[in-house]
């Protein structure tokens, strides 16, 4: 799974700044709320004032498979985990900077590696039970538990150790880590607090995986998060109401969040999402597609819709060829086009003749940016600008086959050294139209060259086992989202033994002398607090990356949301979840109407 | 109009139709493949006969699409004639036939039908997809007509338990929903195979569920032919079962055949069209006719791009056509069978 942790926020990195901004951050937004609420220490939050009430709709693609915030592994899942919980320092997706969430303040020792987090006073679960510090060593307890499996262990692993917690007094917790950690604070995002009333009994009986699934009664469940279950009915709806005790309020001092009711529809596919939106039947749409954008974007106005393009996000697709070792696999047939895949000039000829503009133009109508390395141009904080932006040219790629021994026959057709014909098979997710398309491009391009290529849609599981169990495929086309925009959020991508390592899988030891260096340098990068000092290691990563070409960057899409115009405070940003980030915040413009679409109750 | 008329227009618009696509590498302007990637989903191109001051030419001509979207603009200074029976230059779209039926002068473009979201010439791509959907019908009708014929002749000829159990067989066959059993049969055959063996595999799946209807008319002929007198006689002169079958019974039964084939292929080329619609048929880049149907499953296509809804209105003459045959053929063997 990739990981989602940690965003960067400019120069924040440097060690003793790091710990002032915290504690100037918390200061700032934390104690000018103090005054009106007594002993309960509320967050303030600067947005603008809204009008509680209303109701706001949202279509999912897919049902949440659980409501335990440590098992979610799916976006559905998340995207409801994340209303109905809340974490103990939050980045903030708007300006992608760390803000105190359950923890008001904390404190980074000298060296790094100690982290003391002072919780609010007067929190409470939606239950109405209040929360303590033993809550968070429970919640960490479960998300380090090696028997749980939680996907977010590896993230909380520092060093190769587990994160050590230590409890000062009933509201403060401190952290040790086995050493530095780059991303800092970031670490604490999106780990939920969960309560330990309501779930010490089923994780000490062993149960824990069984708790809160969808079956769950709303009754069972209490969390942090703006919102508290009401409501399931399966294959339709998801409603949650109101959470009476969110620590949140706004500048007024008007208790958050605004909204009395959240509800998730669950539609099939995003042609329906776009179609009920576009009826009105939802409020908040996001991952609209470039084509649907247009369709949508067309009568925005007598629909009373508001469509934004926030520009290029984080995630980027790909192609990339098989260069697993398959010594132990019989697949003859890959085996032998290996001696290809392997070579770069022959991945450098490929990229050289790939158009990206067209992708950028037929697959998302302009709405997206070529790419030729590993960081979008969303990510400004992280770009290596140096990274050279070769145009498409068959004449170099041709230059570049020849010299790697190459021919071409009578038929123009490519043919290898040993007199074999130059051709192979390309797997894209057949649910995914854009994949497909840039598939149909390559595969014309490639055209040009004498190569033959068959692209082959499968379904996506099938082709997610072929990509990591089987290794039964010449070349993918896949995107990754990083859930983030630091470069830890794509360790595992780079890193010869990570998971994700697409290419060249469950490597023991590097494969390549430019693996060992990209290795090193991320393990470095990991650890080093300067901001500048890291940006300079990860720029040389991604030059290795675009030089060796394990991965040929395609494009990266904007990212398109929409909104009802009657919603207040919406600001979405390029960091999942796009739109509802600040769902404590949105509200419904009480509008005459406005109140009559959204079924507004004061 | 009498019965002759359909009979006559019907084989008329048919063999048009066939002959069009049968020559597609003549007929269609440009390669079935050629990405024009400036004109990603380009409107039909109009053919004009009158310039932009009012003069009428003979010969007639289209404007220059200057960006080629959707929302073409036409450039009304630059006039590109049509010219009918030219050879091709090569040019950036290509063309597998050195002469074709009309084509533009550079850098003038004309698509009939409009182009698809990667630029490419829809009219082209009917008229080739129409080779490989009007060839599967055609395969899959003989198919299962010969194994109609084959089963339903043992079935009536030989009766008893032969006849008990194909008829049982393919009782089971009609009473299938003939669409989700391909879905299933389909589904269980692999995903990772060449355009030309996908092909194979449509048709041959098609063609074998579609048997039993022609088998069960075939046994009725044979059943009720081979107590018929002449076949009696030459029985008792000793003729052998095959000579029977061979030289007097199945004579009888072409006539249905003939009237199934027209029922069948329209019905196969449907089949095919649903297939490929669900993207069980031929793959990319090669076209069917449910290839290019396909594209309407998106929202998008289906709300903005109405030329792409093109290729199925032109299914509508050609099952008209076959419907109109098999009317007259069927008029035919009701005289020939009684």
């Amino acid at each position: 799974m990739l990981t989602r942790l940690a965003l960067m926020r400019r120069g924040s990195l440097a060690g003793n700044y790091l710990r002032l901004l915290g504690i100037a951050l918390a200061a700032a937004m934390f104690l000018p709320g103090l005054g009106q609420a007594g002993h309960d220490e509320f967050l303030r939050t600067t947005a603008e004032a809204g009008v509680p009430g209303g109701r706001l709709v949202i279509s999912l693609r897919a049902e949440p498979k659980t409501l335990n915030p440590v098992l979610a592994m799916d976006e559905f899942s998340r995207d409801v985990i994340r209303c109905l919980n809340a974490d103990l320092i939050h980045i903030n997706r708007g300006s992608q900077g760390v803000e105190p969430a359950l923890a008001k303040s904390w404190k980074i020792s000298a060296d790094g590696r100690h982290y003391t987090l002072q919780l609010r006073r007067g929190l409470r679960f939606s239950d109405g039970h209040p929360v303590s510090a033993d809550d968070v060593l429970f919640s960490f307890q479960v998300y380090l538990d090696e028997k749980i499996n939680s996907s977010q262990r590896d993230l909380l692993i520092i060093g190769g150790q587990p994160i050590h917690l230590e409890k000062l007094d009933a509201n403060s917790v401190r952290f040790d880590l086995a050493q530095p950690y780059a991303a800092a604070e970031r670490i604490f995002d999106s780990v939920m607090i969960v309560p330990r009333h309501l779930l010490q009994s089923a994780y000490g009986e062993g149960k824990f995986s069984q708790a809160w699934g969808l079956n769950a009664a709303p009754n069972e469940l209490a969390g942090l998060g703006p919102f508290r279950l009401k409501e399931y009915v399966p294959g339709q709806r998801m409603i949650l109401e109101r959470n009476p005790y969110f620590w949140k309020e706004d500048r007024k001092g008007t208790r958050l969040p605004y909204l009395h009711e959240l509800q998730f529809l669950f539609v099939p596919n995003q042609d329906a999402q776009v179609i009920r939106f576009q009826a009105g039947d939802t409020d908040v749409l996001d991952r609209i597609s470039a084509d649907n954008y247009e369709v949508l974007e067309r009568d925005q106005k007598q629909r009373g819709l508001r469509l934004q393009d926030l520009g290029p996000g984080l995630e980027y697709n790909f192609l990339f060829f098989n260069l697993n070792n398959l010594s132990a696999k019989s697949l003859p047939s890959v085996s032998r086009k290996q001696a290809w895949f392997g070579d770069v000039r022959f991945r450098q000829a490929v990229s050289s003749a790939i158009d990206r503009e067209g992708i950028a133009r037929l697959v998302y109508k302009g709405r997206a940016r070529p790419l030729w390395g590993p960081v979008t141009p969303g990510n400004r904080l992280w770009l290596n600008p140096a990274i050279p932006q070769l145009p498409r040219s068959l004449s170099r790629a041709r230059e570049l086959l020849k010299s790697a021994g190459f021919s071409w026959n009578s038929n123009g057709s490519l043919m290898d050294a040993r007199g074999q014909a130059v051709e192979f098979t390309m797997i894209a997710s057949s649910s995914n139209a854009e994949r497909l398309k840039m598939a149909a491009i390559i595969q014309d391009d490639l055209k040009g060259l004498g190569i033959s290529v068959q692209v082959v849609p499968l379904e996506y599981r099938a082709l997610v086992d072929r990509v990591f169990k089987t290794f039964d495929y010449d070349a993918c086309i896949l995107r990754i989202a990083s859930g983030d925009a630091d470069p830890n959020s794509d360790m595992n991508v780079w890193v010869s033994n990570g998971s994700t390592h697409l290419w060249n899988l469950g490597q023991s030891h590097p494969s390549t002398p430019w693996e060992a260096r990209i290795d090193a340098l991320m393990a470095q990068q990991a650890t080093t607090l300067k901001y500048q000092v890291r940006k300079r290691i990860y720029d040389e990563v991604q030059k290795i990356v675009a030089e060796n070409l394990p991965i040929i960057f395609l494009a990266s899409g904007n990212i398109l949301v929409g909104a009802k115009e009657a919603i207040g405070n919406f600001q979405p940003a390029i960091l999942d979840p796009y739109t509802i980030w600040n769902i404590d915040e949105l509200y419904i413009r009480p509008s005459v109407q406005a109140r009559k679409a959204n079924g507004w109750t004061p | 109009m009498n019965r002759r008329f359909y009979f006559r227009f019907g084989l008329l618009l048919l063999a048009l139709f066939h002959g069009v696509v049968l020559c597609a590498g003549f007929f269609a302007p440009y390669d079935f493949s050629a990405q024009n990637r400036e004109a990603p989903f380009a409107r039909p191109t109009q053919v004009h006969f009158l310039d932009a001051r009012g003069h009428f030419h003979l010969r007639p001509f289209v404007y220059r699409c200057l960006d080629g979207s959707a929302s073409c603009e036409t450039e009304r200074s630059q006039a590109c004639p049509i010219r009918f029976l030219a050879s091709t230059v090569p040019d950036r779209l290509g063309g597998n036939s050195s002469w074709h039926f009309f084509r533009v002068d550079s850098p003038g473009q004309m698509f009939l039908m409009g182009t698809d979201s990667l630029g490419r010439d829809q009219f082209s791509r009917f008229l080739y997809g129409g080779r490989i959907t009007l060839l599967a019908g055609w395969l899959a009708a003989s198919l299962s007509l010969v194994l109609g014929a084959f089963i339903g002749s043992i079935a009536g000829f030989y009766g008893k338990a032969w006849d008990q159990v194909l008829m049982r067989g393919s009782e089971l066959f009609l009473a299938l929903p003939w669409l989700y059993l391909l879905f299933a049969v389909r589904a269980f055959l692999p995903l990772q195979i060449t355009p030309a063996k996908a092909f194979l595999l449509v048709v041959a799946v098609i063609g074998f569920v579609g048997w039993a209807r022609p088998a069960r008319l075939v046994r009725g002929v044979v059943l009720s032919a081979k107590e018929r007198n002449y076949v009696l006689a030459a029985r008792g002169f000793g003729a052998s079962e095959f000579y029977l079958l061979r030289r007097h019974i199945l004579p009888q039964v072409f006539g249905l055949l003939l009237t199934q084939a027209a029922l069948l292929v329209p019905q196969f080329v449907l089949a095919e069209v649903t297939l490929s619609f669900l993207g069980l048929g031929v793959g990319e880049p090669a076209p069917s006719w449910g290839n290019l149907l396909a594209s309407l499953q998106q929202y998008h296509v289906l709300a903005s791009y109405w030329w792409m809804y093109l290729p199925a209105l032109a299914l509508i003459p050609l099952f008209m056509g076959y419907q109109l045959l098999a009317d007259a053929l069927q008029e035919r063997t009701k005289v020939v069978v009684v």
